[in-house]
C-alpha cells in the first residue's frame, strides 16, 4: 500500500516540477489582472487544470457572466470526459466508487498520460500518490507566482499581457505542425474568431459565447471530415 | 473587485471541471466507440485555444507593434517545439524589450 503510494508520487515528480512553472505564470496573471492572491490559490486548489483556469480567469477579469464562465470552461473541459472514460478502463477493477469519485478530481492531461503508460491496472494507492504529488506542485507554483507579482514594476506587468497567449500557442502549434487536421482546426477557429471580432454585426456577441461557437462548429466539422481513432486521440492530447 | 462574484465564478469553474472528470469515471465502464463523438472531443481543445488566442493576442500589450513582434517570437519557438514556459516568457521578454526600444525612439 505505502510502497505503491510513493511509487506514484515519484512518477509524479516530473509533472510536479512542470506544473510549478506553469501555475507560477497563472498566479502572476491573476494578481496582474487584479485578483487577490488567495483567489488565485483557491482557483488552482479547486480546479487543477491549465487551459480551463486561464480561460475562466480571462472571463472573470473581462466581466463575463457566470453562465459564460461556466459554459466556456465546460466546453474546454469536455475532453476530460474522454480521458476519464479511458482511465475508468485502466484502473483496478476493485477500486471503490468513492475512490473513483475522489481520484477523478486529479485526472489532468499529464496524470492521464502517466497512467496510460503503466503496465497493468492502476491501483488506488498509486493514483493517490501520483495526484498528491502533482497537486502540491500546482498549488505551490500558483501561490509563489501570485505573491511574487505584487512587487513587480508596472513595465514588467504590461509585458506579461502576452504570457497566456504564448502558452496557448505552445500547446496548439506543435501538434498542428505534425497533424494536418489539427492545423486546419487551429486556422479555421482563428478565422471564425476573427470574423466575430471584426465583422460589424457579429462583434456585438460576447467573447465567451464566440469561443463556444468556434469550438462546437469547428470541432464538429473536423470530426465529420477527419474522424480520429482512439489511439491517436490519446497520444496527441494537449497538456 | 466584488469578492462574492469571484467566489461564485470559482465555484462554477470547479464544478464544471470536476463533473466531466468524475461522471465518466464513476458511471461508465465501457469504452466510447461512437467515432463522431470521439473525434469531436479530440478537436475541442485546439479549437478553443485557437479562438481564444486570435485576434486577442494582438491587443494584449501596450502597442500593436510590440504584440506583433512578441507573437512572431512565440510562433517561432512554439513551432520548434519549445516548452510552455519558454515560449510564454520569451514572448514577454520580447514585448518588454520592444516597448523599451519604442520608448527610446519616441523620446
Amino acid at each position: 500500500m505505502n510502497r505503491s503510494f510513493w511509487r506514484g508520487a515519484k512518477d509524479g515528480l516530473p509533472i510536479c516540477l512542470g506544473y510549478v512553472s506553469v501555475s507560477f505564470v497563472f498566479g502572476m496573471m491573476c494578481v496582474e489582472g487584479g485578483l487577490p492572491a488567495w483567489a488565485a490559490a483557491l482557483i488552482s486548489m479547486t480546479n487543477l487544470t491549465s487551459a480551463g483556469q486561464f480561460a475562466g480567469l480571462s472571463l472573470i477579469l473581462s466581466g463575463g457572466t457566470l453562465l459564460e464562465i461556466g459554459m466556456t470552461t465546460f466546453v474546454i473541459n469536455l475532453r476530460y470526459m474522454l480521458m476519464s472514460l479511458s482511465l475508468s478502463q485502466k484502473v483496478d477493477e476493485r477500486m471503490s466508487t468513492l475512490s473513483r469519485a475522489l481520484l477523478s478530481f486529479g485526472n489532468t492531461d499529464e496524470v492521464f498520460a502517466v497512467c496510460m503508460q503503466q503496465r497493468g491496472a492502476v491501483t488506488t494507492p498509486y493514483l493517490s500518490g501520483l495526484i498528491a504529488c502533482v497537486y502540491v506542485g500546482w498549488a505551490l507554483g500558483t501561490i509563489l507566482g501570485a505573491t511574487v507579482t505584487s512587487v513587480l514594476p508596472e513595465m514588467v506587468r504590461s509585458a506579461l499581457g502576452i504570457a497566456i497567449y504564448g502558452m496557448f500557442l505552445a500547446i496548439i502549434i506543435p501538434p498542428a505542425r505534425k497533424l494536418k487536421p489539427v492545423l486546419y482546426t487551429v486556422l479555421l477557429s482563428m478565422a471564425l474568431s476573427s470574423l466575430f471580432y471584426y465583422a460589424p454585426l457579429l462583434s456585438g456577441v460576447s467573447r465567451g459565447w464566440v469561443i463556444i461557437v468556434c469550438a462546437v462548429a469547428v470541432s464538429a466539422l473536423m470530426a465529420w471530415k477527419f474522424p480520429v481513432s482512439t489511439e491517436s486521440a490519446q497520444q496527441e492530447e494537449t497538456p | 473587485m466584488n469578492y462574492g462574484r469571484i467566489l461564485a465564478a470559482i465555484a462554477v469553474m470547479a464544478l464544471v471541471t470536476y463533473l466531466p472528470r468524475m461522471l465518466p469515471m464513476v458511471l461508465f465502464r465501457r469504452r466510447i466507440t461512437q467515432p463522431f463523438l470521439k473525434s469531436f472531443l479530440y478537436y475541442v481543445p485546439y479549437a478553443v485555444l485557437a479562438a481564444m488566442t486570435f485576434p486577442e493576442v494582438l491587443y494584449s500589450t501596450a502597442s500593436l507593434l510590440s504584440a506583433l513582434v512578441g507573437l512572431a517570437v512565440a510562433l517561432l519557438l512554439a513551432y520548434r517545439g519549445r516548452g510552455l514556459l519558454t515560449v510564454s516568457l520569451s514572448a514577454c521578454g520580447t514585448v518588454f524589450l520592444c516597448e523599451r526600444l519604442l520608448a527610446l525612439v519616441i523620446s
